[in-house]
């Protein structure tokens, strides 16, 4: 061969797009069916139904375990309570799920995408309706084929009624996160729910519907950008579904590998059933190698297995294995797992720092919070009687979900110094200076207040004084204290 | 594109795109036809945009679209609606008293913003944006106040000035006691002094202050009464605390003597309304100098 690359004579045509050539995946049975069926159902169920989970959430809320209030800026997760300030909580999640993704896949391939990613959830609960109703595989083809009469479209429209339910299922599920389920359910049915709650369910119908029962593969294809970074974060030592040809090859059918080593010549395990291509949700011919279609989710193995224990060989034909193995087995060495390797090492270390980092966060998560802004213009103010003032924006946070009341006074500041807080007093008739105020704060809230504090008259004061505010929780005793400065000309 | 010959490559049996970089050859996998027809879906879809949404520049403006839609529109229906909300709140700050308005949270919060605003907008010019004000222009965060410094007396000075156009305004006017002749040049030194001397500043050398104590005794304790603390009932400022608004001199003492400056502040009732005049009140009346 004098070069890599041939000229050949062939007639232009529309090589640059191909239509997408329609996948029939055989029904399997075996262990990773079993673990995919186990996983769909606990997902699913997880999606369905933790809308209707209660949780006392006191009076003003709905009691609902796990909510997301756009109205009132707040997120609920069980014991969790998530204000807006707080989505650094988001983050911390959302790191934990990329790194888990980067652990799964240093330990096994694309687990994410084989087993719990919602496309590949919903789609193979998709095939399965569509298995149901139209048959398997060959029944399938030939229904595909035949012309259409009374058969057909009444199989073509159960399915395709069926899938619209269950995608319509989905998109109302969605929606419940977002308000008390029960109550909105009632209110979807009754026609009285918000427009946007319709409008929701009808976005996300239409893409269930569309992504899992039409798109299937190709959105792992050509739409998703996950395969195309685990291609970029795999090593040789992440177990992937494999092909062991070392095993399989040279294949033959049952017939001619007997012939085969009747005649002395090497014969290898695969009887060329085509089983494992059948049984692929995305057409992947896996004896070619590892490839960005495969999704790894197992069934070619289940596919194979039952096959070889028809033929009386040993299963794991097709497993979870290395190249390294494959090469290793070869020269007659024993296979190596390395589980425990550096990027495994790592993001585990990762993982389990966020999620400490998270979990002290919440464990010391006040219930109250004070924040509090000195003003900037002016500094301070000098009073008649030669004492300074010194103005302050205070906001006071209360996430209790009743009404609470505190006390607020200044620390630090020498004896004489007195608070007021604008619009606090304690006798009808004038605004009060003290040393320690009451005020308190609605459920759930923040208020804004504005202070201001004195310093004693004829005391001298330096230009810059380090003080604080307390703020005491009267029924909890919750302290919460926040450092600044009293400014003064000085020296 | 019709000249390139199709080429097969031979390591992955893939036929190439027939482009070559550094000679590498792509392989052509080609893209699913759903894609293209996503992408003239776009195109169509773009141009019914055009059709109805404001889309391509002219030299005069640009075409509007079908639907009419325009951000700018959008926006000044917003400010309406936000305009008519205001309006509920405003409504309970007219209803309310100032002293209400100061220890009701809800009210309070909004006339304090409402407040804010309204101040950079009209007083900060003279009293200055945190409201300490210039020599001429009082400062409204000490607790030193001509005409008063609670709510209602705040009230009243920011609905009808001082010195204004309004027939309610605030007037008081002190006799220029060097250009009218009413004073020796002497004479007016020696009360200068005296009233710095009373206020803590430094005085001139030389000058009899018992003199000056007489002279401040007959004719200014009218007004700015026996103990030089002033009175707010006439807007005769206080001499004790060097919180003079005309300098913090006895040569600024004298010059005001001689011939008095009398500033101006407009009446804002009629240009600010009365939601807006409270408003103001509280905001100021928080700054802390509020009695
Ligand atoms: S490729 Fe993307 S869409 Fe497909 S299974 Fe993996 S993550 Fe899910
Ligand atoms: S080749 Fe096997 S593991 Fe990969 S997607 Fe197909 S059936 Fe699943």
């Amino acid at each position: 061969m004098s070069s890599q690359v041939e000229p050949i004579d062939k007639e232009e045509d529309e090589a640059w797009f191909a239509s997408a050539a329609k996948v029939y995946p055989m029904e399997v049975k075996g262990r990773f069916r079993k673990i995919k069926w186990a996983i769909l159902f606990i997902t699913l169920g997880i999606y369905y139904f933790t809308p209707f989970i209660r949780w006392d959430r006191g009076p003003l809320l709905p009691d609902q375990a796990v909510l997301v209030d756009f109205e009132r800026k707040r997120g609920y997760f069980f014991f969790l309570e998530i204000w807006p300030q707080e989505v650094y909580y988001l983050t911390g999640l959302l790191i934990i799920a990329a790194v888990g993704l980067f652990l799964m896949n240093a330990i096994a391939g694309r687990l994410w995408c084989g087993y719990l990613c919602p496309q590949t959830v919903w789609t193979d609960l998709f095939f399965r309706v569509e298995s149901m109703i139209e048959g398997d595989r060959r029944k399938r083809i030939t229904l595909d084929k035949q012309p259409w009469n009374a058969e057909k479209i009444l199989k073509k429209g159960t399915k395709h009624f069926l899938w619209l339910m269950i995608a319509w299922w989905t998109g109302g599920a969605w929606v419940l996160y977002f308000a008390d389920a029960p109550t909105l359910v009632y209110d979807l049915a009754t026609g009285q729910a918000a427009f946007s709650a319709y409008v929701w369910i009808g976005i996300l119908t239409f893409t269930t519907y569309s992504l899992a029962g039409h798109m299937r593969e190709q959105v792992c294809v050509y739409m998703c950008p996950w395969p195309r970074i685990q291609a970029a974060l795999t090593d040789e030592h992440a177990l992937n579904v494999t092909y062991r040809y070392d095993r399989g090859e040279p294949r033959g059918h049952l017939k001619e590998s007997k012939k085969r080593i009747e005649e002395g010549l090497p014969a290898g395990d695969c009887i060329d059933c085509n089983q494992c291509f059948y049984a692929c949700p995305t057409g992947v011919d896996i004896r070619k190698g590892a490839q960005l279609d495969c999704i790894q989710c197992g069934l070619c193995i289940d596919a194979c297995d039952s096959i070889m224990t028809k033929v009386g060989k040993p299963t794991g034909l097709i497993a979870y294995d290395t190249d390294v193995n494959i090469e290793r087995r070869e020269k007659g060495e024993a296979a190596v797992y390395r589980l425990v390797r550096p990027r495994t090492v790592i993001y585990t270390v990762i993982i389990l720092m966020i999620a400490g980092v998270m979990l002290y966060a919440q464990l010391n998560r006040s219930m109250t919070d004070l924040s509090v802004v000195h003003d900037r213009n002016p500094l301070y103010v000098q009073q008649s009687d030669g004492s300074f003032r010194n103005g302050y924006s205070l906001r006071l946070l209360n996430k209790h979900n009743n009404e609470q009341s505190f006390t607020l006074s200044v620390e630090d500041m020498p004896k004489g110094a007195t608070l007021e807080v604008v619009g606090i007093h304690k006798n009808a008739a004038d605004v009060t200076k003290d040393t320690q105020l009451s005020l308190s704060v609605d459920a759930d809230t923040t208020r804004s207040v504005r202070a201001l504090v004195f310093s004693p008259a004829g005391v001298e004061m330096p230009s810059s004084l380090p003080m604080s505010f307390k703020l005491v929780d009267t029924e909890t005793g919750e302290t919460t204290v926040i450092s600044d400065f009293f400014r003064a000309p000085g020296k | 594109m019709a000249e390139h010959k199709k080429e097969i490559d031979q390591v992955t049996g893939v036929e190439t795109t027939g482009h070559e970089w550094d000679g590498l050859k792509e392989l052509n996998h080609p893209l699913p036809k759903w894609w293209l027809y996503m992408f003239y879906g776009s195109i169509v879809w773009s141009v019914i945009y055009w059709i109805l949404m404001p889309s391509w520049p002219l030299v005069n403006g640009y075409t509007k679209g079908l639907l009419d839609y325009s951000q700018r529109a959008v926006a000044t229906e917003n400010f309406d609606v936000a305009a008519a909300e205001r309006a509920e709140t405003g409504k309970m700050l007219l209803e309310a008293s100032l002293e209400e308005i100061r220890d009701t949270p809800e009210l309070l919060e909004f006339a304090m913003a409402q407040g804010e605003v309204a101040f950079g907008d009209n007083c900060a010019p003279c009293h200055g944006t945190g409201a300490t004000g210039f020599e001429g222009y009082p400062n409204l965060q000490d607790d030193s106040w001509i005409w008063g410094g609670d709510l209602d007396t705040l009230s009243t000075t920011i609905s009808y000035g001082v010195r204004s156009e309004h027939d309610e305004t605030r007037y008081a006017e002190m006799p220029a006691f060097g250009r009218d002749e009413l004073l020796e040049k002497e004479e007016i030194v020696q009360v200068a002094n005296y009233v710095g001397s009373i206020a803590g500043l430094p005085t001139q050398e030389g000058v009899d202050l018992e003199a000056g104590k007489v002279i401040y005794e007959e004719n200014c304790a009218a007004c700015h009464m026996e103990n030089a603390k002033g009175d707010l009932e006439t807007g005769s400022p206080n001499l004790t605390a060097p919180t003079y608004l005309y300098g913090k001199s006895v040569e600024d003492i004298i010059a005001q003597v001689n011939a008095p400056r009398h500033g101006v502040m407009p009446a804002w009732i009629d240009r600010l309304g009365e939601t807006t005049v409270k408003s103001l009140a509280v905001y100021v009346h928080s700054l802390g100098g509020g009695q």
